[in-house]
């Protein structure tokens, strides 16, 4: 398991990652925890001629409140959200996804920026990140922009970001009742099923990852939220549902359900 | 019992491993060593059209390519057993080439070496050799290629039959037998194929020495002087003299490195063909690709009661996946490893099972921990399961029913069963009612009946085992097709000081032979364990071997053992007879000394060593020095047997299962040291779990292995598993010295039927009656909605 020759450079500013980025274009990857990008490196399925390390950059490892929103700079790693008296208190919901990502190595190096511009159908946080409607903070050659999570994910790895993007920050808003429901693929404990509800004023947001090959708002459960957990029964209503040897259609389409119905009566 | 056997001390070679001080193949580096890597195929089946290797030639760092037609495929790899077809006609054993030359049989299969200056250049290489395929359909079930038009392995036969095989009562007898039966129990399934993932990846360095015309294989293997022989006298044909095999730290096993691989023998060929040293170590994605891999029965069986719930007569028809060529074991595992288990615990009057190898595009399967005693045990375990549930008799009932009664195999014979073994000794009622004693099994009868109105799903499930160990007697097996003979070597060297070197055959990797042997080395000699030290693993220091395979270290190896030291005892009572001015029949040897019986008289173990070396004041017509080496072969194979029960609750909503409680009453034989018996018993019942629930090897229809990695292969981890309850009752072997049995495979025999049973009985009052294995989360659910 030895990558293919690559050149190393870290950067430390965002406009010192992006004059790199602009000069490399697709020879070049982004590396922040890592956990995603080394392994597709060593098996050679992902041979990028430069790595810039964006893990040091400042300022992109911290966690702060801005106003009523929590700002988790894309650095941050799995543990310090865990970890976050900031996240706990204004946003219990991540503290406890943030619990159920990966084991011990995994949560101290991988990143929330790195873990969303990768865009593993199967990870954690996207469930989270649609259900809060939380906004991805980017900058780019052209400068700064606010994705709106509904819009960031666009397919199996491949989100809104151009490709001289960065993913600077997400931003959530306080969550007060939310939950995360997940079903472990038992070898990979990524989601095979993971589902972020989020109440709110009566009404309900419904995030859901690992059940298509896009994470998505499960709309039709939102609307025909009733107070009960009835509406799970829609929860991939309208979504074209993935298939594995662990879990087909049906039963990956059964969990779902499972899952949004155990999150609404949490 | 003596200061040591009995007790459990701690594991002296942990003091290294814990210390990240172990020696490991890939740990070693010789001067001027290069470093290699493989171009393997993509593709199940194909023809190879091309190999261009003329850009990757030049590439930085490389030192030679080797591809099929260089030189290196004069023999091939042998296999070690031959099973011949039932009508007599001779095995069908394709030649398996050291680097493919015209086609490829599995995914996997390598076409060419890169050898290089460092790893990353001859990796960087690999990619630049350029092999054009034309890919071909491939079959990877075992029952699909026996069917018409299946795509065939090797085309030099008109099939992809192997051999078949069949062992036990005449076949009509017993069909007619569960004709007339008052029950009829039947059971289709898949024993599914499983890889067996040693933490530690193959790993191999080559060295030949120009001067000494020698070669040195350093490899992480269990059986070096099998691997020199195999390596000498069929795949390189060099004479054995010329070769120095080194296997000293090896991480795990589980069976996978007993066999004798290409790799190993194709550095040791190219090692003189470049004049330096090469090293291989597997990664992860290659071990999967091509390490031997375990189980692969497609098994259709049934099995008739009487009214009273008697077994009359079990039958069974297995498709045995043999993979694309024979591995070194390979075809003895679903026979003799396998068919002569199916009498299990049980009095079955009649038994007949029928096997059909047959080749299939994918990594050969061998011997994987309990090597065709899982596969029969899964079979016989979940059958009489089935079968109580099906009559609606207590599981354990109907077991201690069918037990064979107790026999020791002193003041009563052995127990001779329909299928060719004789059981040593055993009493199979008195542990079954221990382990549903220790588990509180009425109790639990009623926690089930009350949780199930609750709508908690609670199983139990028993399984009860026997396996075949210590093997093997070599006549026996040579009779039986083996190639080899199966007896164990083992050397005791007295230094003139008195301290104790042991040479044995046996290969410890894991297993803890430098703690267990030296326990009862020193107990026999009565002499402190800190004296005697064990050495194993290089063909130069010990004089042969076969090596640790089938729990056969302690019951085979500990026995050679103790034959040196009988012969030490003996001449050292000589010696002593001589100091003592006494005869040799009015001595006796305790904690270290020879005394003059009935006096106080004596002389130590270090006095006569001493003087067997420094022979000034010495017997007429004895021998200097005290050094014996003995060759031990077995009587008999040994005969383990024990209790597995799991307690399991499925979630009704997703169909996952979680272990409860799992209680595990083992006999092994005498016990030296239950602290490593215990985590030999913890380490066979995870594995044994990891079938149940989560592991398995998976092709789809291209041959690709769509569980090629640890994001698709589920091994168990520490949270899959409870804290595993272990007892044990004892019944000593009969028939060796130490009165053990062996331990090694026990967990991973009797816990994976357990597992499942419990599931079964979890989810019975909804109408299910079995579930395929892994019993993942989809399947348990599955099953509950089809009924």
């Amino acid at each position: 398991m030895i990558p293919a020759k690559f050149d190393y450079k870290k950067v430390s500013s965002i406009s010192e990652a992006l004059e790199l980025l602009a000069k490399h274009g697709d020879d070049a990857k982004l590396l922040a925890g890592g956990h995603s990008l080394i392994p597709a490196m060593k098996l050679r399925l992902n041979q990028p001629e430069i790595l810039i390390d964006i893990s040091q950059i400042a300022g992109m490892n911290t966690i702060k409140m801005d106003g009523d929103e929590i700002v988790i700079g894309a650095n941050c790693t799995h543990h310090q959200i865990l970890t976050s008296d900031v996240v706990k208190q204004n946003a219990k919901m991540l503290t406890e996804v943030a619990k159920m990502i990966g084991d011990i190595q995994v949560r101290n190096r991988g990143t929330i920026g790195g873990s969303l511009a990768h865009s593993d159908p199967s990870a954690d946080w996207p469930a989270s990140v649609l259900a809060a409607d939380a906004k991805i903070e980017v900058e780019g050659k052209s400068g700064e922009r606010t994705i709106a999570a509904t819009d960031f994910f666009q397919g199996i790895f491949t989100t809104a970001l151009e490709d001289d993007e960065i993913i600077t920050a997400i931003r959530f808003p306080k969550i007060a009742d939310g939950n995360y429901q997940k079903f472990f693929q038992s070898a990979s404990r990524f989601a095979i099923a993971g589902v972020a509800v989020i109440k709110f004023g009566g009404k309900v947001r419904v995030g859901v990852t690992g059940v298509s090959d896009t994470p998505y708002r499960a709309s039709a459960v939102e609307a025909a939220y009733d107070g009960t957990s009835s509406a799970a029964a829609l929860a991939v209503d309208g979504v074209e549902v993935m298939s594995d040897h662990f879990a087909g259609e049906e039963y990956r389409s059964h969990l779902a359900k499972v899952l949004v119905k155990k999150a609404l009566e949490s | 019992m003596g200061t040591y056997i009995g007790q459990s001390v701690k594991r002296r070679e942990d003091a290294r491993f814990l210390k990240g001080a172990g020696k490991y193949t890939d740990d070693i580096k010789l001067p001027k060593m290069t470093h290699s890597a493989f171009v393997r195929s993509p593709y199940a089946h194909a023809k190879i059209l091309s190999v261009d290797i003329s850009t990757a030639k030049n590439a930085d760092g490389v030192v030679a390519i080797f591809t099929g037609s260089d030189g290196c495929n004069a023999f091939g790899i042998p296999t070690g057993w031959q099973v011949d077809f039932k009508n007599g006609d001779t095995m069908r054993e394709p030649k398996h080439p050291l680097l493919a030359i015209d086609k490829i049989k599995h995914v996997g299969e390598a076409v060419a070496i890169v050898i290089a200056e460092t790893q990353a250049q001859a990796r960087d290489a690999v990619q630049l050799v350029e092999v054009e395929y034309e890919e071909l359909p491939c079959v990877t079930d075992p029952e699909k290629a026996m069917a018409k038009g299946a795509p065939q392995v090797h085309d030099e036969w008109t099939d992809n039959r192997s051999f078949d095989w069949c062992i036990g009562n005449d076949r009509a007898d017993v069909e007619a037998a569960i004709a007339g039966a008052h029950h009829v129990t039947e059971m289709e399934f898949v024993n599914h194929r499983l890889a067996p993932n040693a933490i530690e990846p193959r790993s191999y360095i080559a060295d030949y020495d120009v001067n000494a015309d020698k070669y040195t294989l350093y490899t992480s293997t269990q059986n070096p002087h099998l691997i020199r022989l195999l390596m000498c006298a069929f795949t390189l044909g060099i004479p054995e003299h010329k070769v120095r095999v080194i296997s000293y730290d090896v991480g795990g096993g589980f069976g996978s490195k007993i066999y004798h691989y290409s790799e190993e023998a194709l550095l040791t060929w190219a090692a003189k063909e470049v004049g330096r040293p090469i090293k291989w170590t597997s990664d992860r994605s290659e071990a999967f690709l091509t390490d031997a891999h375990g189980r692969d029965h497609k098994v259709y069986a049934k099995m008739g009661f009487d009214k009273e719930g008697m077994i009359v007569g079990f039958l069974a028809d297995e498709f045995c996946a043999m993979g694309a060529y024979l591995s070194t074991f390979a075809p003895a595992v679903p026979t003799y490893l396998h068919g002569t288990l199916f009498q299990g615990l049980y009095t079955t009057p009649l038994i007949h099972l029928n096997v059909t190898a047959p080749f299939t595009h994918t990594v050969p399967v061998d011997a994987y921990r309990g090597a065709g005693r899982p596969e029969a045990t899964y079979l016989l375990e979940r059958i009489v399961s089935k079968g109580a549930k099906e009559m609606n008799i207590d599981p354990a009932e109907l077991r201690l029913k069918n037990f064979i009664a107790p026999f020791d195999g002193v003041k009563q014979p052995g127990y001779q069963t329909q299928v060719a073994l004789q059981y040593d000794s055993g009493d199979y009622h008195t542990i079954l009612k221990k382990g549903l004693e220790k588990v509180g099994y009425d109790d639990f009868r009623k926690e089930q009946a009350e949780a199930r109105k609750n709508g908690k799903l609670l199983g139990i499930g028993i399984s009860t085992y026997i396996e075949a160990c210590g093997i093997a007697p070599s006549a026996v097996v040579g009779s039986l097709g083996a190639r080899a003979g199966l007896y164990e070597v083992g050397h005791v060297r007295i230094q003139p000081t008195g301290k104790v070197s042991v040479f044995t055959g046996a290969h410890s990797h894991g297993q803890g032979h430098e703690t267990t042997f030296s326990q009862f080395v020193a107990d026999k000699l009565g002499i402190p364990m800190d004296d005697v030290d064990i050495i194993h693993g290089d063909t130069e220091h010990v004089a042969f071997g076969m090596g640790t395979y089938g729990s056969r270290s302690l019951a085979v190896g500990g026995s050679a053992i103790m034959k040196s030291i009988d012969k030490v005892l003996e001449k050292g009572a000589k010696i002593a007879a001589h100091k003592l001015e006494a005869a040799v029949e009015d001595l006796e040897y305790a904690e270290g000394k020879w005394t003059v019986k009935g006096t106080d008289k004596s002389i130590g173990f270090g006095d006569v060593a001493l003087t067997a070396y420094v022979p000034h004041d010495y017997p007429e017509g004895v021998e200097p020095g005290l050094d014996f080496s003995s060759f031990y072969d077995p009587t008999n194979f040994t005969y383990p047997f024990g209790c597995h029960i799991a307690i399991v609750e499925v979630d009704a909503d997703t169909g996952k299962v979680v272990i409860k409680r799992f209680v595990a009453v083992d006999d092994v034989g005498n016990v030296i040291n239950p602290m490593i018996v215990d985590g030999q018993i913890h380490g066979g019942v995870v594995q044994g779990i990891g079938q149940a629930l989560l592991e398995e090897v998976v092709y789809d229809e291209n041959g690709q292995m769509i569980s090629g990695s640890y994001m698709d292969y589920a091994m168990p981890r520490a949270d899959d598993v409870p804290m595993i309850e272990t007892d044990r009752t004892t019944t000593p072997c009969p028939h060796n010295p130490l009165g053990v049995k062996g331990a090694g495979e026990a967990g991973a025999i009797g816990s994976t039927p357990a597992v499942v049973n419990a599931v079964v009985d979890a989810l019975h009052h909804l109408g299910v009656t079995d579930i395929q294995m892994p019993v993942t989360p989809q399947r348990v659910w599955k099953a509950m909605q089809q009924n």
